[in-house]
């Protein structure tokens, strides 16, 4: 799960992580008067998204008085901003950040994430502040200093001034980065997060290591015991398919084709969709309906696809161990039935209870495209979708 | 022969009361010599009872005492899951298997800890579990698709395995054993561990390796196969089509900064001499081709 920049910024800051001071506005109006309660003569327009590179988008502006924090608040908010991570239809900016402006001196890169390889938090810092770190990684691999941390220790005081000397903190102020460095891993640890990112932690004109941007993902396997994290989740940043999906326990990503996608199995889904490909065509989503799928799970799948204005068929490709072909066969026809389909449909059925399955298909009456393995569903589902 | 177990291992189910270690347990004890490798089943609370005719203790120690299992497999629910594989550790079994899907990382990082110099070994979690067809099987895959033979079958994937393994009974082909190894970033065994195995074991011709998106744990393996597979591997992986920064289900299965993509995986594997797939209809033509 992802939270704003905003909301990220204010759980660091429990952990004792210097940030600017801040104020989240849901309107003009509010950023106006967070500018007045701030004071000073700068501040910082940002637009909370949950996509990154908003600054190159348009998203972040310095504002050098009260009337251009107007303009940019007016300009940013409700606009469609546009990054690389959005897509090209954008995000609608419906939340601002009015922060203090910063005196950057250097601008510097910290990051957590959990290491499949050594099963451990990796802290990766680098002196090249404000880029995106995978380019730093790619172009300059010898600026990242990664850190495994040992769960049972946290991060040592000596691994956190070594890596802030290493990534250019000067040494007056490399306490004040170990306590920022400490506080973010706690964060991390103690709220379960996946990926916690600032980019860039910044060391200003008067002396002070300050986390000028944040970023936190959250693994949503552990949401269950952070209820105040829960809470910080924004819908309106989400594909309403996949709110939708989420509602069925459907695990379903909408993606740019027109062959609607139903599999039972993470794997198989995806190689389902690798397969129409392969074919010549295109999948419209990634769509695993789990190993208990019931008829009304199936429905809903079929319902969340039918949204789709695009979609010119559907694969159901299942392969039935627990979940056995006639139940899986049952659900399609009631499915099929209750949303009175009108793109083809082709099935492949295999596993447990094949023969009934495929019989319960055949006499239902339905113009269902039976195929009997898995290239023959993705040859029959791709030509049905060419019309 | 096969790998990791046979029809001669005795097994403990954590959590066997439960709805899923029911239904499972009851399936695992049908298949072939299942009666006689399900010995006993371990819910605090409930020791005392049994459940199809298998005992249930309080803990794992005990269990394990008084059967003498080396293995067990677990089925409780995420949030007591990664401390029933400590309870396991801690009671020295030799190979754990975890079948729950949706343990916290968090978790898991914790417990692979404790895990490191005990001799334990853990398959999973989020995973199907392992079989050694005609002989035993340890998880939720289904038993009739699987016959005896010379293919073993190491996936991060359910379902995709029970595909590689349907394709390989249509042209004749049995297998040795299966193991699925779960689709969660932080785990027990990997591809590497498996391959090492079925290296080794003798009735074990050849080896369909199923992998899919996130992490290099293939690639990791792909250069150990080149430097010392006596045996042809063949491979697939799975979301060449998958958009970065997406959870593709499994909680494993993400491209995460341009990292862990099927393109990269797919082209280390046939650097490294792995014949590789691009067609998952086609993995048991491809295992088929290399014998």
């Amino acid at each position: 799960m992802k939270i704003h920049e905003y909301q990220a910024k204010e759980i660091l800051r429990k952990f004792g992580v210097t940030t600017p001071r801040g104020i989240p506005c849901f309107s003009v109006e509010e950023a106006v008067v967070a500018g007045k309660a701030l004071g000073g003569n700068v501040a910082v327009v940002k637009a909370q998204i949950h996509a990154g590179g908003r600054g190159k988008g348009g998203g972040v502006k310095v504002a050098k008085s009260p009337a251009e924090l107007e303009t940019y608040a007016k300009q940013i908010f409700g606009m469609q901003l546009v990054t690389h991570q959005t897509g090209p239809a954008g995000q609608k900016v419906r939340r601002l950040l009015i922060e203090e402006g910063a005196d950057i001196k250097k601008e510097l890169y910290v990051g957590m994430v959990v290491d499949r390889g050594t099963q451990r938090v990796a802290l990766m810092a680098s002196s090249e502040g404000g880029m995106d770190i995978e380019e730093v990684a790619a172009h300059t691999p010898e600026k990242i200093h990664t850190i495994f941390i040992d769960p049972t220790k946290g991060l040592l005081d000596s691994d956190a001034d070594d890596v802030a000397l290493k990534i250019g903190v000067p040494e007056a102020l490399v306490p004040q980065a170990r306590t920022l460095l400490q506080g973010l891993y706690r964060a991390f640890d103690e709220t379960d997060a996946s990926l916690a990112e600032i980019n860039p932690m910044v060391v200003t004109g008067d002396g002070r290591v300050v986390a000028l941007d944040a970023k936190m993902n959250f693994d949503s396997n552990a949401l269950y015991r952070h209820p105040e994290i829960t809470a910080l989740r924004d819908l309106d940043e989400e594909d309403p398919n996949e709110i939708e999906a989420s509602k069925f326990d459907l695990s379903y990503i909408s993606l740019d084709g027109n062959i609607g996608c139903l599999v039972n199995g993470a794997g198989l889904a995806m190689a389902t969709m690798d397969i129409v490909k392969l074919y010549g065509g295109s999948p419209a989503n990634f769509l695993d309906v789990g190993g208990g799928a019931t008829t009304e799970k199936v429905t809903e799948a079929f319902k969340l696809m039918l949204k789709n204005p695009n979609l010119k068929a559907i694969l159901v490709n299942i392969f039935g161990g627990i979940m056995k072909c006639d139940v899986i066969a049952a659900g399609v026809v009631a499915a099929a039935r209750e949303v009175k389909l009108a793109v083809p449909l082709v099935v492949r059925l295999e596993g447990t209870n094949v023969e009934l399955g495929k019989q319960i298909l055949a006499e239902s009456g339905l113009p269902i495209i039976s195929a009997v393995n898995m290239a023959d569903a993705a040859a029959k589902v791709v030509e049905a979708a060419r019309g | 022969m096969s790998i990791l177990i046979n029809k001669d291992t005795k097994v403990i189910t954590q959590g066997i009361t439960g709805k899923t270690g029911m239904f499972h347990t009851k399936m695992c004890k049908e298949y072939a010599f299942g009666a006689q490798c399900f010995v006993a089943g371990v819910t605090p609370k409930k020791g005392g009872q049994n459940y199809e005719g298998i005992p249930i203790y309080e803990s794992v120690k005990e269990a394990r005492a008084q059967t003498g299992a080396t293995v067990s497999v677990i089925y409780v629910p995420p949030p007591f899951a990664a401390a029933a594989i400590d309870e396991a550790v801690e009671a020295g079994i030799d190979l754990v298997i975890c079948i729950t899907e949706g343990i916290p990382v968090r978790d898991m990082i914790r417990t692979r800890y404790k895990m490191q110099g005990s001799k334990t070994q853990l398959i999973g979690p989020n995973c199907p579990g392992l079989i050694t067809p005609d002989e035993i099987k340890i998880g939720i895959m289904p038993g009739h698709i699987h016959k005896k033979g010379p293919i073993g079958v190491v996936s991060r994937s359910g379902t995709l395995t029970y595909e590689a393994v349907g394709q390989l009974r249509e042209l004749g082909l049995g297998q040795s054993s299966c193991v699925g190894i779960g689709g969660d970033p932080v785990n027990g065994m990997k591809h590497i561990d498996v391959m090492r195995l079925f290296n080794d074991d003798p009735e074990t011709e050849a080896v369909i390796m199923v992998g899919e998106i996130g992490g290099s744990d293939e690639e990791l393996c792909a250069r150990w196969i080149k430097d010392n597979m006596k045996k042809p591997v063949i491979g697939f992986i799975a979301g060449v089509t998958a958009p970065p920064g997406k959870r593709m289900g499994h909680a494993g299965a993400i491209i995460s900064g341009g990292k862990g993509t099927a393109q990269e995986k797919l082209a280390v594997m046939e650097e490294c001499g792995i014949k590789v797939t691009k067609n998952p209809a086609e993995m048991g033509k491809t295992l088929k081709s290399v014998l």
